[in-house]
């Protein structure tokens, strides 16, 4: 019999820019963000996969969302709930805006402090920055052992968990004592589907600031029932440093952008002449297609 | 101090490419620093590599040589990185965007409370001044990388945080060489006095390398042939491609029901949908059963020896020409062109 666990999962709502097709850029060739959908990041549902295999293993624990973002983020919280987890805590306050990952990951510690975990589990990366920094950055700040592209949770024992983990060239197994971090690949078991009982149950699940539009029967069964409240927290709420939240504590500074110009939609001919080829590829070099 | 660090990846007892890359990168930042360069080598039983890091252009190298190194761990890694920085304090580390330093460069960057820029394409050192303050910067390390799914390109700098720290990807630097061997001086890491009993709370039970599952799903570049590959022996040409452009292979269903490639590979209504930056069609034709699993790619390049095929009207590239000789040109200016 394994012992009760308290499993929080981190997530983040991302623009899904594997969906940039040809749609999705303008005219001039930029992005046209507004033309992308918000999704939960992929691989963060292969964590909350883990999570929620976790907690069948073990009896009595609970398994949570912790997420940073504005607002409407409390969407990805309710479609964990859809899916079996418990409940979840939005992190979102203006305070936060301009974070680069560290101080994502500072924030993200203060609150995991306050919430208290015994595995946290976080995708490997998000796919709008692709960095994979945030998982080994909250364990360090929370002086916690992490467990990087983890696959599988092969057993649990009664202070450790074995973990398999997928590498580029194959396959480790490590033991790990928790309290720990885990971060999931995609190669990890695929997201089971929404639960129509737990759609049902969760309907009406927000957070606070979503009360005020919200009609007089969701207002209502809110009011009655206490799982269906999402923690909503803000850095008055974390025991933080604020000096370390937002722009002040990103050390990294964005000093350019510049958008990757996508070529018309008419096809360019071409023959199989060294010429053509050549500066083809020098073409695909220079706008970053490749390389 | 103030000099320019690379962390040293060590595969097979050998130096990995990537280190050899961020090397050369590291020898043309800290020349033009007037700073050395110093390699950061953690491992067992790696005596003998100082020689080959000099080539390479490294002043000093740093060794940790000791079993809790190898195979790698994330805490004893941190632990002596963050204690070396400390105490030489390098204004700038760099990483190979591996599994290894993907998954310490984060934790140290953490501990010392400095910026990380993952995945960079580009470094370059140059001047910033903040918008915001006016302050003025001389010397800064551009991090330049890809974000938003490769569809925007950022310049990141570290202006006020030490050391600048930046991981980049195998492959994407050039490795070359020095005319004349740095010192490569070996000096030992004082591991011991940063290491604690907690870091070795993680065990590692089982190792096994093997070849890595087949992920068309995930890849940002991909080449797929088609029946007009002709054979599966022609069919290793789209391999060849691959490789060189860190690509992933995929396959129309044609070409996996002439059995040149695994159906794991094949693309289409009956294969699997991809949304690649990049799609290299060979050989395809382009029935409806193909395009509907790949037309959302960013680009599509497609190679076909007749200019009619309905290929060509969702490709942006159309280039008409036999594979057999259009692959292996590529191929060619690939590798001239690339850096």
């Amino acid at each position: 019999m394994n012992k009760a666990l308290k499993i929080v999962v981190l997530a983040k709502q991302v623009p899904d820019t594997r969906n940039v097709g040809k749609d999705a850029m303008t005219a001039e060739g930029t992005v046209n963000r507004a033309a992308l959908p918000a999704i939960f990041n992929p691989e963060d549902l292969n964590a909350l996969e883990l999570a929620l295999r976790l907690k069948e293993e073990c009896c009595g624990s609970t398994v949570h969302i912790l997420t940073m973002g504005p607002q409407r983020a409390a969407d990805i919280i309710r479609d964990a709930m859809f899916r079996g987890a418990d409940g979840g805590y939005l992190l979102s306050d203006r305070k936060f805006a301009g974070s680069d990952t560290l101080a994502t990951s500072y924030a993200l510690s203060c609150a995991l402090r306050s919430i208290g975990a015994d595995v946290i589990i976080a995708g490997r990366q998000a796919i709008d920055g692709d960095t994979a920094q945030v998982g080994p950055q909250v364990a360090e700040k929370l002086g916690l052992p992490q467990v990087t592209y983890a696959e599988e949770i092969v057993e649990v024992k009664e202070s450790s968990l074995v973990v398999r983990r997928r590498l580029d060239r194959g396959v480790e197994t490590v033991e790990c004592p928790i309290p720990a971090v885990l971060t999931v690949n995609s190669s990890a078991p695929e997201i089971r589907p929404q639960n129509a009982r737990l759609v049902m149950k969760y309907k009406w699940a927000m957070i606070p600031s979503e009360m005020a539009a919200a009609s007089e029967l969701a207002t209502k069964m809110v009011g009655e029932r206490d799982y269906l409240r999402i923690v909503e927290m803000t850095a008055a709420d974390i025991v933080c440093d604020e000096q370390q939240l937002g722009l002040s504590g990103s050390p990294t500074k964005v000093k350019k952008i510049e958008n990757v110009v996508f070529q018309a939609k008419e096809a360019k001919c071409l023959t199989a002449s060294d010429e053509d080829i050549a500066s083809l590829m020098v073409e695909l070099i220079s706008s970053h297609t490749l390389g | 101090m103030n000099n320019v660090f690379v962390y040293i990846e060590i595969e097979d007892g050998q130096v990995a490419d990537v280190s050899l890359e961020l090397l050369t990168k590291g020898r043309e930042l800290a020349s033009t620093l007037g700073v050395k360069l110093e390699a950061v080598v953690m491992g067992h039983n790696v005596t003998g590599l100082e020689q080959t890091l000099a080539k390479y252009g490294a002043d000093t190298v740093w060794v940790a040589d000791d079993e809790i190194f190898a195979p790698f761990r994330t805490l004893p890694h941190t632990a002596t990185m963050c204690g070396l920085i400390r105490a030489e304090q390098p204004q700038i580390v760099l990483f190979g965007a591996t599994p290894v330093g993907r998954d310490f460069a984060p934790r140290v960057s953490s501990a010392l409370h400095s910026g990380l820029t993952a995945d960079c394409t580009q470094l370059e050192i140059g001047p910033h001044k903040d918008a915001k303050t006016g302050k003025e910067y001389e010397n800064l390390l551009y991090q330049i990388r890809p974000a938003f799914g490769g569809n925007i390109i950022a310049t990141i700098v570290n202006p006020d945080c030490r050391p600048q720290m930046a991981t980049v990807r195998e492959g994407v630097m050039r490795k070359e060489e020095c005319a004349v061997a740095a010192a490569g001086e070996v000096k030992t890491i004082a591991w011991k006095e940063y290491i604690t009993p907690s870091d070795l709370a993680v065990t590692i039970i089982d190792r096994q390398m093997e070849k890595s599952k087949i992920n068309i799903k995930g890849a940002t570049v991909i080449v797929a042939g088609g029946y007009g590959m002709g054979s599966k022996e022609g069919f290793q040409l789209c391999y060849d491609l691959a490789e060189v452009l860190g690509a992933e292979v995929g396959a129309s269903r044609a070409a996996v029901d002439a059995g040149f490639c695994e159906h794991e590979r094949q693309i289409g209504q009956t294969g699997v949908t991809v949304r690649p930056k990049l799609y290299v069609a060979c050989g395809i034709s382009g029935q409806i059963q193909h395009t509907a699993g790949m037309d959302q790619s960013s680009m599509i390049i497609s190679i076909n020896s007749d200019p009619a095929a309905p290929i060509t009207k969702i490709a942006d590239y159309a280039i008409t020409g036999k594979v057999e000789e259009v692959i292996p040109k590529m191929i060619k200016y690939y590798k001239q062109n690339s850096k």
